[in-house]
């Protein structure tokens, strides 16, 4: 986009720096205010903020005490010491190298699931071989390795298993859901008003916590499901109920015609359903799906009050230690960072998605 | 099974809510015949073909095709479908898919035929409707009188014993609609099909049709050959409506 005015005799105001200052930032005095408000702000906060996070931080320490007095910058000598911890939580020490390959074995998963080249029934059996070697990974007790019980997972892993599982699961039941609630039968129609209303209406965190103290009750003697299953399912059930919801929105948006033309075709519900509805339905809601799995993947951290040692949970225990008393600032910024990174990369994917779509169609 | 109509529509009525949309519709449809239907907007035409492929469901009476009755059997239905084309005012053409999947989609998954024999059926149809270059182009790069040639095809690939035409015409501007109407009066001259086609296209009901049915306030208030219908109208109602749409 060129920012020249055709016919307007050019000076050295229509192009360059000084035309593009004069175009874009001081094009009218409100602008010109507002520009100069946020230079401002800058100003007050960005060298402030540098100087904490990059030039007063101490990366080599043995405690708070000891970043404290060489200066008063970020103690990042914390992350240094504890970075395994908050990585991989209490998983044993020696055996750290498990979650490490599964975090490698996530970012292939999320990789191949992302490229459209995989978008068929190839990715059914690579996801089972992806459970699988990560299950194993993590449990052990084979191949020499092992046995690690799943209390003592932790970390960037356990974040993962929540999060990315429950997306992988989430997804066909509330497109299930969303189908089922515009069903013109009334039984399957009821049941699935009923389930995303229940579901909707609570809380994450009190859907985890019945499915931790609750649940049990219920069960027969002697029958116990794993406490991270339960937190699983609770994740996959309270997930299914939103994004349906958001599917549902998209499958209301497409023309009446679409219907009425798969349906005057001779497709029976499954066809139109699978070749015609859904393609342009789950287009539509990109951009409201990805804002939910990105809030659903932070929402995992709401397994705290449930005692499992996610992310969040490990950056917490962290500075728990008497010598890195103080240093929960740092250990917060490297656990946000963290989470910063998968939730730029969902919105960069879902963005370029979009991109990729409009090409095709609009050439 | 000869003498039999390819339609049949006995006593149908249809209300939506308290508004009676379609009153005591009696049509027979010889097989390859082709009728067009007239009438203002609201009298209950488009109504009317759309109950012949259960867009719409009626309330009463019996619709018959093929030898099949229209009911809530959705085997049935389906069955009618398949061999009921049907071309939109919009073309509801699907956004998502080439030209070509368009046209093979039902086909292949319908009728089960072999996707190559699919799509060289496909391509045989878009040459007759005189676009076989768009085959790989997206319904959203072509022009309105494109889409709605692409529709018409679209169709036809499902080798259809009726065709139902809802004013086809009428969303195009007008310098697209002679391109569609030439490929439906070429398609009523060489094939057998039996068309039925809302359209307030006098020209083309001339040329091609076999009757002409006019339609008003949800009733059917005269029908005829092209000839009697537009130079001897026998209603009042038809003589009005024929004045206002043939004054310019």
């Amino acid at each position: 986009m060129s920012a020249v005015t055709a016919g307007s005799p050019k000076s050295m105001f229509d192009s360059g720096v000084l035309g593009w200052l004069r175009n874009r930032v001081f094009s009218s005095v409100p602008n010109a205010i507002i520009s100069m408000l946020i230079v401002w702000l800058a100003v007050m906060t960005v060298p402030a903020a540098f100087d904490w996070l990059v030039t007063s931080s101490v990366v080599h320490a043995d405690g708070t005490r000891e970043c404290r007095a060489i200066d008063n910058g970020a103690c990042w000598a914390l992350i240094v010491e504890k970075h395994r911890l908050i990585l991989f939580g209490l998983y044993p020490y020696d055996e750290q190298w498990r979650p490490l390959i599964v975090v490698g074995l996530f970012l292939a998963l999320i990789g191949i699931s992302c490229s459209r080249r995989f978008w068929n029934l190839s990715l059914i059996p690579i996801w089972i071989v992806g459970i699988v070697a990560i299950a194993t990974m993590m449990w052990g007790g084979v191949l020499g390795m092992t046995f690690v019980p799943n209390e003592r997972w932790g970390g960037l892993p356990l974040t993962l298993i929540l999060s990315v599982f429950g997306m992988a699961f989430a997804f066909p039941l509330a497109i299930l859901l969303a189908l089922g609630r515009r069903s013109k039968l009334p039984v399957v129609k009821a049941i699935c008003v009923t389930y995303i209303e229940l579901i909707r209406g609570v809380p994450l965190i009190s859907l985890l916590f019945m499915a931790s103290v609750m649940f049990p009750l219920f069960l027969p003697d002697g029958m116990n499901i794993d406490k991270l299953l339960r937190a699983q399912i609770a994740i996959i059930m309270f997930a299914a109920a939103y994004q349906a919801e958001v599917i549902r929105g998209g499958l209301q948006s497409l023309p009446k015609g679409q219907y009425e033309a798969a349906d005057a075709l001779g497709l029976g519900y499954w066809q139109k359903t699978g070749f015609i509805i859904l393609p342009q339905a789950l287009r539509i809601v990109i951009p409201p799906m990805v804002n939910s799995l990105i809030a659903m993947f932070k929402d995992t951290s709401l397994v705290v009050i449930i005692g499992l040692y996610d992310l969040m949970n490990a950056a917490k225990a962290s500075f728990v230690d008497p010598a890195w008393r103080g240093a929960s600032m740092e250990a917060y910024v490297f656990v946000a960072s963290i989470y910063f990174v998968f939730c730029f990369f969902m919105s960069k994917y879902s963005q370029s998605l979009e991109a990729g779509f409009a090409r095709a169609e609009k050439r | 099974m000869s003498g039999q109509p390819m339609i049949e529509l006995t006593n149908v009525n249809k209300w939506y809510g308290d508004f009676h949309v379609l009153t005591d519709i009696n049509l027979k449809v010889a097989k390859g015949e082709r009728i067009v239907i007239c009438g203002p907007s609201g009298s209950g035409k488009s109504t009317m073909i759309r109950c012949i492929n259960r867009l719409e469901e009626h309330q009463a009476g019996t619709i018959i095709v093929d030898g099949i009755e229209l009911a809530n059997d959705v085997k049935k239905i389906e069955a009618i479908r398949r061999d009921v084309g049907m071309v939109f005012q919009h073309f509801n053409l699907f956004p998502h898919l080439t030209v070509l999947e368009n046209l093979t989609l039902a086909p292949i998954w319908v009728r089960k035929t072999p996707k190559a024999e699919a799509e060289a059926t496909a391509m045989k149809y878009l040459e007759r409707v005189r676009i076989p270059d768009q085959a790989n182009k997206y319904p959203g790069q072509l022009s309105g009188g494109q889409q709605q040639r692409v529709a018409i095809a679209r169709a036809l690939c499902m080798n259809p014993k009726v065709m139902l035409f809802d004013e086809p015409t009428s969303a195009l501007d007008p310098e697209m609609v002679a391109e569609v109407l030439d490929v439906m009066v070429t398609l009523a001259q060489e094939s057998g099909v039996t068309m039925l086609c809302v359209t307030h296209e006098m020209g083309f009901a001339r040329s091609v049709a076999n009757r002409v049915i006019f339609m008003d306030r949800g009733q059917i208030v005269e029908e005829n050959t092209p000839e009697e219908f537009f130079h001897n109208p026998q209603n009042e109602r038809t003589k009005l409506f024929l004045s206002q749409i043939l004054q310019h």
